[in-house]
């Protein structure tokens, strides 16, 4: 008897589980919905999409600079060690190029950049939910989400391929310092090895999944933001909600998109 | 004209506005009072739209507003004015894009107009001159009056006050009660203004109506509301915890 009343309480708490996920699941959609009819009236306010623009773009260079820099540098060294007497040094140059233009520089700039920005378009936006900021805006019959969505999503679809190519030449730069520093690989074999092995499909491949994880940023710190509910502690719940949500999403994304554009688009 | 009748509407498990029947004459200045968590906010922003009831209907100048779509609605609200509790100012925008925001976002008139009109309500609200002020500078009272400006901005038939006194010192609350005693008598606007604090209610009142249980439970004039004998209005005017309102 008991232990039908837990099953009983369990499988209705899994059902309300469900139901919610669906139910944000609808939210979000709807609100990309609106954001998709408000994209061209908020072409006319082009300035608030430049500033967002310079907040993500100008704002993530140093983290980016020096995240890529790093991981730049330590796959040099792990592609020197896991090359040790099997696959000759020459390729180094293009191992670390493919790796980063493919995999490394999209992914790690959209963790770096959607910890930095998702948290700050969810803190901003939530503080004006609690704020009454937002309803300010309707009361004066200024939508916002064409206020205030439209330009961050749109600036973090745009700005993530363009710091994701920053990311990624930095990255090769910090791999190129390394090898010829410390693995004793002449700068002239890495150059080498990166124009030999460099295809169009895996930059473009690259900027492709920059793009989908920027709408996936800004999607989230938009919808945690306007989700926002009772005061400091609902702004930083918002706030881990939208970091979380976009790394996790960026990861399992990363891997549907590996598999649409390298198995099936690119395959040849 | 605003009318309500029949206001409903739930949060949660709570029955905040219970069939509310309320009818505001043009031109006409009515202090909502009654305690917090009675549903006051709640019924102004049923009257812009910015909450739906469940049922009823809230009818500004005879179109109902629980009906209309989002569109039809903006329409109504660039009717009107609204000052919320905090202000809400933008902390992105100084004072006087603040002010000046509705203005520019829905292009009413040229960029040189609109200074002249942002510096104009500024000096209504006694700010001359601070345009270019964030609104993190600012004290509690003159985010109120930043406030009061943006929601004249664009030359409001009504006008919502949000508490508009709350949480000042009383010479700045009587300052605020004048520049709404100010703004009745120079844009003629139907306004309602929510508030608890009685002082302000009797200052800036034609007509005061007292919310409890989601029902307006009485109304009249200020004189009225002094001598009232209701029993609710009057525990509620002498402060006490004792008497027909639960605490």
């Amino acid at each position: 008897m008991e232990m039908d009343d837990v099953a009983v309480r369990g499988a209705r708490y899994a059902q309300r589980r469900v139901a919610d996920w669906f139910a944000e699941v609808g939210r979000i959609t709807l609100m990309l919905g609106d954001a998709a009819r408000a994209f061209v009236p908020a072409l006319r306010s082009y300035w608030l999409i430049v500033d967002q623009m310079g907040a993500i773009g100008v704002g993530s260079m140093w983290l980016v600079t020096v995240v890529s820099l790093f991981t730049g540098g330590v796959a040099a060294v792990q592609a020197a060690y896991q090359f040790s007497s099997v696959v000759p040094l020459k390729f180094i140059g293009s191992v670390i190029m493919r790796s980063v233009i493919i995999e490394l520089g999209p992914v790690l700039t959209a963790l770096v950049v959607g910890g930095r920005v998702g948290a700050s378009i969810a803190a901003e936006l939530g503080t004006m939910k609690v704020t009454e900021q937002i309803d300010a805006l309707r009361a004066m019959a200024i939508n916002p989400t064409r206020y205030l969505v439209v330009p961050r999503l749109f600036a973090c679809i745009v700005m993530l391929p363009v710091v994701t190519i920053y990311a990624n030449a930095i990255a090769v730069f910090g791999g190129f310092l390394v090898a010829i520093t410390t693995i004793g690989v002449s700068p002239h074999i890495y150059i080498t090895g990166i124009k030999q092995y460099f295809f169009i499909k895996d930059l473009v491949s690259g900027l492709l999944k920059a793009m989908v994880f920027g709408g996936i940023i800004g999607t989230m710190g938009s919808y945690h933001g306007f989700a926002t509910e009772g005061g400091a502690e609902g702004v930083g719940k918002a706030t881990t909600y939208a970091v979380v949500a976009s790394c996790v999403l960026v990861l399992i994304t990363d891997y549907l998109l590996a598999h649409v554009l390298f198995r099936i688009i690119f395959a040849s | 004209m605003i009318q309500i009748r029949g206001l409903s509407k739930r949060l949660g498990k709570k029955q905040v506005l219970d069939g509310l029947d309320l009818e505001i004459p043009t031109g006409e200045t009515w202090v909502i009072i009654g305690r917090s968590g009675t549903g006051k906010s709640v019924l102004l922003k049923h009257i812009v739209g910015l909450m739906k009831p469940d049922q009823g209907s809230i009818q500004i100048d005879g179109e109902d507003v629980a009906t209309m779509d989002e569109a039809e609605i903006n329409e109504v609200r660039k009717r009107f004015g609204m000052l919320f509790q905090g202000a809400a100012l933008f902390d992105s925008l100084n004072v006087g894009d603040n002010v000046g925001l509705a203005l520019r976002e829905h292009r009413v008139m040229p960029e040189d107009k609109i200074r002249e009109r942002v510096a104009e309500r500024l000096d209504w609200v006694g700010l001359s001159g601070s345009e270019k002020q964030r609104p993190s500078d600012l004290s509690g009272g003159m985010r109120k009056r930043v406030g009061l400006a943006r929601a004249i901005a664009m030359d409001p038939q009504f006008i919502l006050y949000d508490e508009p006194t709350t949480g000042l010192d009383p010479i700045t609350a009587d300052v605020i009660d004048q520049l709404i005693r100010a703004m009745q008598k120079r844009m003629r606007v139907t306004s309602v203004v929510v508030t608890h604090d009685l002082a302000s209610a009797y200052k800036i009142g034609d007509r005061i109506a007292m919310l409890h249980d989601g029902k307006v439970v009485f109304q009249g004039t200020p004189d009225e509301t002094k001598t009232t004998k209701n029993p609710l209005v009057r525990q509620f005017i002498e402060g006490s915890s004792e008497g027909p309102i639960e605490v």
